[in-house]
């Protein structure tokens, strides 16, 4: 098991908090990852990606040319990681601000109205969660018990009272997953 | 070992240092190592150590040479602009025989060039750098793994032969994660000030003078010969490498730090398309494994030496293989990370025009 | 029979390196006085500069270092935070300090740092052949301003105790002179002062010394120092800048 996933959208998206948790959830698991962050020059609002890998063998290079599957939190961000996309692999868009469809054929798409659902959870800002929920039920890097468990590492002090709402975003996320896997 | 966690590179660096016994950090912000320092800055007044932001690169390495004339394990870190300032203090500390640690991140040059990961200084760190003849022991980890375990080595081989001890790493390096485990820390109370160290004569019957200078032609000669002969130690004693997937390579790739990570995946894509590839990693790239390549130079078909710089590495590569097999180079440059889709494309065109 | 001089045993037998007239050699024996009254020779360690006291490692006997040009506060500074209980000072001339050092003795005042620096000012650059210093005056002559130091092309000498005496880090700061024994006497308290500084942990200290380069400037020692009383000391006035509490 080798999977390789970009998360790719602007600062402040939670696009960073999002890899780590995956990345200390598959180390909890007593999985090999790597996690390569990637920023603009901007201190605030530019763009950020990341690659996690996640494997069961040694990871040579962190660096990923060519994703298995990307989550995808903006516009922009689809443009960049489209054409890069392996065939066949899975596309997560945050609907909410893509107003394109995806061009290519022979990939996944995965589409959720993330920020809607986040909102109506309670804060926009688990967006990062759902999306990532959603990921991990279809692909299954880790399980989605890890990832809740890892967020007690970085929500801590006053953050701590989000764990809960954190932890609802993973599940609906995975949720509509199920129902995307079922649909097909 | 203790347990696994998940840490950046840039912070892992400096955690490791401190298991080392390092017990002095002089540095001055530069991106993109800036987390190393900021972690020294929580850790070190902790433990009761010392941690001072200098007001330029060329003082902090001058603060780290007098640390280092105490005899106290001593370290500074930086990204290639901030090295190339301190290129005259590293020149004086060779020639005083005092030992430290610095750490360079190397990003794009030259000049203010850029903040992405690269392997331009090779030259610079493995060929002394500053002025005069000398060398500094330069190790090039290619995971935070092999980063944190090296550091132990590190402080080790200052304190053992007297020398700067260059961590050659890049940007990459700095800021991905990766579980790590650290070793035991270091008894900082058996690190005893040693007899050479200008501290104050105190109870010696001598003084302590460290200087790099001799006036005189013929006494800085020998001081030279002294140190080439420190050198020649080192070189036989301290050369290490990974040889990965070698025993039955027909052909090698050359590679050190983050490319030779991306080296092993194209060894692994070789292997599956039924070629026979392996990598010569140089873990000392000062001293050079020159021995182990030549070697290797009659088992295989020809080397292909890849980098992120224009092929500096490279010129080690042909001295030690001389002449015995074709080398060739592909690198990417200014920062460009080259992917092991792209190396093995490369590869299979030097294979396939044979 | 009475003892009425010595030479401090802190000084050694060999011959100085300095030319006939130099006042380095008052400096030194100022400052191996002083260790020896104050006990401190055994913790000392001195940080010898780039320039005519480049050797003065040879002269006063204790542990040494020899810095690079400019650096001898950095690497006093480094010395000091890893070996708080070693006595450090950091002898500098007025090209390395004022000129290329500049900066890593501003920040070392600045940061208060626990060293004390002799700061020779004989205003060129004596090593090097007499060249113009920070501190050569407007009018001085000198093999890089064979016309004269003129303001609008060299700026003007620099005056470093009343530069440093605005920061807060500093707890002593003075100017003295090395022309007359009368001067050297005030030099000499001046030195002590700066010294306690360090001893009580009190903060930065620093005594620049008036001093003359007969070679460089082309006069018999006597007419350097007569030159010192009559166009130096005007520009360079003595005096204490900064004297905190605790220093006496």
């Amino acid at each position: 098991m080798e999977k390789k996933l970009v998360i790719a959208g602007f600062g402040g998206q939670g696009v960073m908090l999002a890899g780590e948790l995956l990345a200390e959830a598959a180390k909890d698991e007593g999985k090999f990852v790597t996690f390569l962050p990637s920023y603009g020059p901007e201190m605030r609002g530019g763009t950020a990606n990341c690659d996690v890998i996640v494997s069961d063998k040694p990871i040579a290079s962190p660096v990923i040319a060519h994703p298995q599957a990307a989550i995808i939190m903006n516009l922009p961000s689809l443009d960049k990681f489209e054409p890069l996309m392996e065939k066949d692999g899975l596309l997560v868009l945050n609907k909410t601000l893509i107003p394109r469809e995806v061009k290519r054929t022979d990939v996944r798409v995965l589409q959720i109205d993330a920020q809607t659902v986040a909102r109506e959870l309670g804060n926009e800002k688990a967006t990062n969660m759902i999306l990532l929920g959603a990921y991990a039920e279809v692909e299954k890097p880790v399980k989605l018990e890890s990832l809740k468990n890892a967020l007690k590492h970085f929500l801590t002090g006053k953050k701590e009272a989000l764990i809960p709402l954190n932890e609802k975003a993973l599940e609906k996320g995975a949720e509509i997953a199920r129902e995307f896997l079922g649909g097909k | 070992m203790g347990e696994k966690v998940l840490m950046k590179g840039a912070e892992a660096i400096a955690e490791a240092a401190i298991r080392a016994g390092c017990m002095a950090f002089f540095g001055y912000p530069i991106t993109p190592q800036n987390e190393t320092p900021e972690y020294f800055s929580r850790r070190m007044p902790e433990l009761g150590r010392v941690f001072l932001q200098a007001e330029s690169e060329v003082a902090a390495i001058n603060m780290v040479y007098g640390a280092a004339c105490t005899g106290t394990r001593v370290i500074t870190t930086s990204s290639s602009p901030g090295i190339s300032l301190m290129q005259e203090g590293f020149s004086y500390i060779a020639n005083s025989n005092v030992g430290c640690v610095v750490v360079n991140a190397m990003r794009g040059g030259p000049g203010l060039g850029d903040i992405a990961p690269a392997q331009a200084d090779y030259f610079q760190a493995t060929k002394g750098g500053g002025h005069g003849d000398y060398h500094s022991i330069v190790l090039a980890p290619h995971t935070i793994q092999e980063t944190v375990d090296l550091m132990y080595d590190a402080f080790d081989l200052a304190d053992k032969y007297r020398i700067m001890v260059v961590m050659l790493v890049d940007g990459l390096m700095g800021q991905m994660m990766e579980p790590v485990e650290f070793k035991e820390w270091v008894d900082v109370k058996k690190l005893k000030t040693p007899e050479w160290a200008t501290v104050g004569q105190g109870d010696r019957d001598h003084r302590n003078i460290i200087t790099s200078l001799e006036i005189l032609p013929d006494g800085l000669e020998k001081m030279n010969l002294a140190l080439q002969a420190k050198y020649k130690k080192i070189k036989e004693n301290e050369v290490r490498l990974e040889e990965y997937k070698m025993d039955d390579a027909e052909y090698a790739l050359t590679a050190f730090g983050t490319v030779a990570r991306i080296a092993k995946t194209v060894v692994e894509m070789a292997r599956a398309d039924g070629i026979k590839l392996g990598l010569i990693r140089p873990i000392t790239v000062w001293p050079f494994p020159e021995k182990e390549i030549n070697k290797r130079a009659d088992q295989v078909k020809f080397f292909f030496d890849v980098e992120m710089n224009e092929g500096q590495m490279l010129e080690d590569v042909k001295l030690a293989v001389n002449g015995k097999k074709p080398v060739h180079y592909y690198g990417r440059l200014g920062g460009v990370v080259p992917t092991a889709e792209e190396i093995y494309g490369e590869f299979k065109k030097l294979v396939g025009g044979k | 029979m009475k003892l009425i001089y010595k030479k401090p045993d802190t000084i050694t037998k060999r011959d100085t390196t300095y030319c006939p007239g130099c006042p380095h050699g008052i400096a030194h024996r100022l400052i191996a006085e002083l260790l020896e009254e104050m006990d401190l020779v055994k913790k000392t360690v001195i940080v010898w500069p780039v320039g005519c006291s480049v050797f003065g490692y040879y002269f006063i006997a204790t542990d040494a270092v020899e810095a690079a040009h400019g650096r001898a506060c950095a690497m006093a500074t480094g010395i000091k935070r890893t070996h708080p209980e070693s006595f450090v000072i950091s002898y500098q001339g007025d090209g390395d300090l004022a000129s290329i050092g500049i900066a890593e003795a501003v920040h070392a005042a600045a940061r208060g740092e626990r060293i004390t620096v002799v700061y020779i000012n004989n205003g060129n650059y004596g090593m090097t052949g007499g060249q113009m210093a920070p501190t050569t005056l407007i009018g001085q002559i000198t093999t890089t301003t064979p016309y004269g130091r003129k303001p609008e092309l060299n700026g003007f000498p620099m005056h470093v105790p009343e530069m440093l005496a605005a920061l807060d880090g500093p707890a002593y700061i003075a100017r003295a002179a090395l022309d007359s024994p009368q001067h050297i006497i005030q030099a000499k308290k001046f030195l002590r002062k700066a010294f306690n500084a360090q001893k009580n942990n009190l903060g930065f200290s620093l005594v620049e010394m008036i001093s003359a380069c007969p070679t460089n400037w082309k006069m018999t020692p006597v007419e350097a120092m007569e030159r010192i009383r009559k166009e130096v000391l005007p520009v360079f006035p003595i005096g204490e800048f900064k004297v905190a509490k605790g220093v006496e």
